[in-house]
């Protein structure tokens, strides 16, 4: 197989807009989860049956005593070799899309092993219909993807944040741009690249973004 | 916008100040980010530490409503500095101009002032004139009356300790943001600034936006590529909806509305066209007695010459009078406005006081409201604590086509006007606007027609040839006579016209009816033949600056930056050759289309660069404002100052309060003792009429917060998350706490100010709290009268 596709998900570009949180549920045909404002612009709390993307919302004050704040576009990573994948039981219900590399979790995914699913992914990804009982999460658009457009939160991204493309060409844009903000922020550093497709560039630890941002 | 959003990438500096661009404004970001990637520094200054702050280079807090006192410190930095770019200071500004020795300064006022009319007597505001009607200048810039010296000396009040103590910004942010910026005052470098409603929302509006004007006047930041000063319109079309007198105190084109004092319409147009003395000056407003005779023509195709072509039917304004919202829901509370025609908009969450424009609304007999959705303003007489049998207001609602189910034109920021298309066809009985005033208007004619009146011919005379031929509202006719037509055949410059062509420029606009024109701004988007130049879609960037000129209109004249004159020396030759938007090459203008057509300044018949202006050149000293020529920090209506921190004049001297039970005020009271603030959030539009029936996007912010800092968290014995009430003098709101290091308490002088902040995008009919508005002030700017809903006073107690 080619080298696939990945996405870059560069948080120093981003802007908290949620232009992608919202882009995914319109071309997922998705459905609100009930909300309330709870002190936070962080909403919904977390992905759930009907929501694979969320924009994650930190703030605090730097050494300088200066205020921060950082957003994540968070989504699944789809694994070079998904760990989700290596633990499901049943035929078909997940799929590793050979000439994408995007991980897709089908409708026969009911009667696999959601506990499973979900322990073994180091991003806490996986959730779960509460009506369908079938495992969902981001499927990289495949749908969209397979036919030459790019997914629907790249597309709605305002500020070249994220960024789709073959994966080869996205290294060496995660190395670029990681080498660039290194100059400012020496703590700048692209997450598990090795490893996942969805490669987030932090310019902080990436505890201070979102506990599940590394493996 | 002077310039346009893809120019802000070519900046080497931005200052957003009073915007929340990213969230407000989020495709701005796409620019910002380019500049910024090319190394330019991007500044915020903002009460809060927002989504845009988290992008910029550079933050610094100010309290809110201190603008002035924080732009008028730059002021002084720059000069103390030397950091202003003298040749375009001396040569395209007012800088060497003397004023009147009679003007002054003293104890907050500018010379002049009746304190009992609560208006300047501006006789010493005047240029001081040579025997043949020339202004006097100084060009060394050292006479003790030139605009130079009085700026200089009007703004050394503004130390950085003094403008500290003001604004709680500490004083080395104030330093850091006067060096980046300041460092623009050179021929090679441009900054831009963006700014939106937290720069109007205030009584000192207008004058926030003079700093603008002053600071990028010094600085040679106007008229050049990557420079400017950038408005960051609200709506999609609201640029348009202004251009096309939005505002009471305008016609369509920013020609002045008629009022009583100017009697007739020869008078009328002696005013509006304005006269210069100075020979350079190109002084294009000498033009606006032909674009006000061609409006007439459109207005009024039939109506005769000796009506003024029908001036003398449209509505007055008293001299004075300020016929903007919130004298109207004043007026609606004291019971003279019987009627209400509401199209497109949703006042009963949006304008100051809201409890006070409820009971307004209650007192009507009858209401027309046009919109896509029921909301709070249409549902006014059942809303809570209201009985319905007890209103006797008969309501008509009437469905709306969305924005995208039209066809027409919308004007951008940048002043681009690009056509668009229906997109999808209105559900059932839904119109656009076009048909609903075209059939209210035939509707109208008919009953005078037959029923006859005092007073019909506006109704009668007023120009219906505005749909197809089935009878449906048809915006291209329309924009044909907003361009402009010829009413008979003409030879202008030995060029025949004829009857029914367009007009394919303003400059052809003539004063004799031989042309109608609805908007001269507009005026050259359709070709002579009737070709829409809005509908253009063309990708080509001859200047490399992506100014796109076969892209879209953009007004005036396909101009896309204004003032570009002023981007080269008097010789033509671009400041900036590696970003030339303009040159004079070879006996003529190249790039874009340049403003007035006349050689550069020291060319044979040369002309000043700032055509719109009668003395040709920026105005660093404004005399043409009402509260004063230069812009003075004076405190919000309700600060937590009860006096002004340096000087004797608390408030903005023409402030007009409102005198109804329900207009109380409370500044500098231990019950209210916080700084309110009040915005949008990107997910949500304006009062979220539109937004909150809108599932994914109240998903996201699903109900009303108010942001505060941990340290007025701990006083007060707050979590985040816990609901409170926010009182002001005028009302209660309930939200959620949001506790966050975002929001900084403001060190002014020895006092320790809090801000707190607040959405005003909720309301009354969906779950999530009602509007800010419950709690703004009613009062407004005295140039503008745009209501101050940035800086007020308010009480914040926790809900057991």
């Amino acid at each position: 197989m080619s080298n696939g596709k990945s996405i870059i998900v560069d948080t120093s570009r981003c802007t908290g807009c949620r232009g992608c949180q919202v882009a995914c549920k319109q071309w997922n045909g998705l459905p609100a989860s009930p909300t309330t404002q709870t002190g936070t612009y962080q909403n919904p709390p977390d992905f759930n049956g009907c929501t694979y993307k969320v924009v994650r919302f930190a703030d605090g004050r730097g050494a300088d005593g200066k205020p921060y704040w950082y957003f994540v576009s968070d989504m699944c990573r789809h694994c070079v070799e998904p760990p989700c994948l290596a633990g499901s039981s049943v035929e078909g219900g997940m799929i590793h899309d050979e000439a994408t590399g995007a991980v897709v979790y089908t409708a026969r995914s009911k009667d696999d092993d959601f506990e499973t699913a979900q322990s073994v992914c180091p991003y806490n990804v996986p959730r779960k219909n509460e009506e369908t009982g079938v495992m969902v999460k981001c499927t990289m658009c495949i749908d969209r993807i397979s036919n030459g457009m790019v997914p629907a939160c790249v597309q709605s991204c305002p500020t070249g944040a994220m960024v789709f493309g073959d994966r080869d060409e996205i290294l060496a844009e995660v190395q670029r741009r990681v080498a660039e903000l290194k100059k400012t922020h020496p703590k700048a550093q692209a997450v598990d690249a090795d490893s996942v497709r969805v490669i987030f560039i932090v310019t902080d630890d990436p505890e201070r973004y979102h506990t599940h941002l590394k493996a | 916008m002077t310039n346009h959003w893809i120019d802000i990438q070519h900046s080497d500096c931005i200052l957003i100040q009073g915007s929340n661009a990213a969230e407000n404004h989020p495709i701005s970001f796409k620019w910002v980010m380019r500049a910024k990637d090319k190394g330019a520094t991007v500044i915020h200054v903002d009460p809060r530490f927002t989504r845009t702050s988290a992008r910029c280079s550079l933050y610094a807090p100010l309290r809110s409503g201190t603008d002035i006192a924080f732009l008028g410190g730059m002021i002084n930095y720059i000069i103390e500095n030397d950091k202003f770019f003298k040749d375009y200071v001396v040569n395209y500004t007012n800088a060497p101009l003397l004023v009147d020795e009679g003007f002054g300064f003293k104890d907050g006022l500018f010379s002049g002032f009746d304190p009992k009319k609560r208006k300047y007597d501006k006789t010493t505001w005047a240029y001081q004139k040579n025997a043949d009607g020339t202004f006097k200048r100084d060009k060394s810039l050292k006479d003790r009356h030139c605009v130079f010296q009085l700026l200089k000396k009007h703004y050394s009040r503004y130390d950085m300790k003094t403008v500290s103590a003001v604004t709680g910004t500490p004083v080395e942010d104030l330093k850091k943001v006067y060096e980046a910026f300041s460092a623009t005052g050179r021929p090679d470098k441009a900054g831009t600034i963006m700014y939106a409603l937290g720069q109007t929302h205030h009584t000192v509006a207008v004058q926030n936006i003079r700093c603008f004007g002053i600071i990028q006047l010094l600085l040679g930041n106007i008229g050049v590529c990557g420079g400017g000063i950038n408005a960051l319109r609200g709506e999609p079309n609201v640029q348009g909806s202004t251009d096309h007198a939005l505002l009471s105190y305008n016609l369509p084109g920013y020609l002045p509305a008629p009022r009583v004092g100017h009697g007739s319409f020869e008078k009328y147009l002696k005013t509006v066209a304005r006269t210069t003395g100075e020979p350079d000056s190109l002084n294009w407003q000498s033009n606006y007695n032909k674009y006000a005779v061609s409006l007439m023509r459109a207005f009024f195709p039939d109506a005769p010459k000796e009506t003024g072509y029908g001036f003398d039917w449209l509505p007055k304004l008293d001299d004075g009078q300020d016929a903007s919202v919130l004298p109207l829901f004043d007026e609606m509370y004291k019971g003279t406005i019987k009627g209400f025609s509401c199209f497109g908009q949703n006042p009963a969450c949006s304008i100051p006081n809201s409890n006070k424009v409820r009971a307004a609304l209650q007192k009507l007999e009858w209401m027309v409201h046009f919109n896509i959705f029921d909301n709070e303003t249409a549902s006014f007489w059942k809303q809570p604590g209201v009985d319905p049998r007890k209103v006797g207001t008969e309501v008509f609602l009437l469905p709306a086509a969305a924005a995208v189910e039209k066809e027409g034109s919308q004007a951008n920021s940048g002043r681009w006007m690009q056509w668009k298309y229906a997109a999808a066809k209105a559900p059932g009985d839904c119109l656009s606007a076009g048909d609903v005033i075209y059939r209210i208007q035939m509707k109208l004619k008919e009953l005078y027609k037959k029923e006859g009146g005092v007073f019909p011919e506006p109704v009668l005379g007023v120009f219906t040839d505005m749909v197809d031929g089935k009878g449906r509202y048809d915006a291209e006719k329309v924009a044909r006579l907003i361009n402009g037509v010829f009413t008979r055949d003409v030879t202008i410059n030995n060029v025949a016209y004829k009857k029914g062509e367009c007009v394919p420029g303003f400059a052809l606009l003539q004063a004799d009816g031989s042309t109608a024109c609805g908007n001269w701004i507009c005026s050259g988007s359709f070709t002579r033949d009737g070709q829409n130049l809005m509908k253009r879609r063309g990708k080509k960037d001859p200047t490399g600056l992506g100014l796109y000129p076969e892209w879209s209109y953009s007004w005036p004249a396909n101009r896309r930056v204004i003032y570009n004159r002023a981007s080269v020396d008097p010789h033509g030759k671009p400041w900036n050759p590696k970003r030339a938007l303009v040159e004079w090459k070879d006996g003529k203008w190249v790039g874009d289309v340049v403003d007035g057509a006349p050689p550069p300044l020291a060319e044979k018949g040369g002309k000043l660069p700032f055509i719109m202006r009668p003395e040709g050149v920026g105005c660093l000293f404004g005399p043409g404002l009402a509260d004063g020529p230069f812009p003075e920090h004076y405190e919000p209506v309700e600060s937590p100052f009860e006096k002004h921190p340096f000087s004797r004049q608390r408030n903005t001297p023409l402030l007009r309060l409102y005198e109804s039970d329900k207009d109380v005020y409370a500044s500098a009271s231990a019950k209210f003792p916080l700084v309110m603030t009040t915005y949008s959030c990107t997910e949500h539009w304006c009062t979220g009429a539109l937004t909150r029936w809108q599932s994914w996007l109240s998903e996201a912010q699903p109900g009303a917060y108010v942001e505060l800092s941990e340290e007025l968290a701990r006083e007060r014995g707050l979590k985040n998350g816990d609901k409170i009430r926010v009182v002001s003098a005028r009302g209660s709101v309930e939200a959620v706490a949001m506790v966050t290091p975002r929001i900084t308490p403001f060190q002014c002088g020895d006092k320790k100010v809090h801000l707190v902040g607040m959405t005003f995008n909720y309301g009354w009919m969906t779950p999530g709290g009602d509007s800010a508005n419950l709690l703004t002030p009613t009062c407004g700017d005295s140039n503008s009268m745009t209501p101050e809903y940035k800086a007020f006073m308010v009480n914040i107690e926790k809900i057991a």
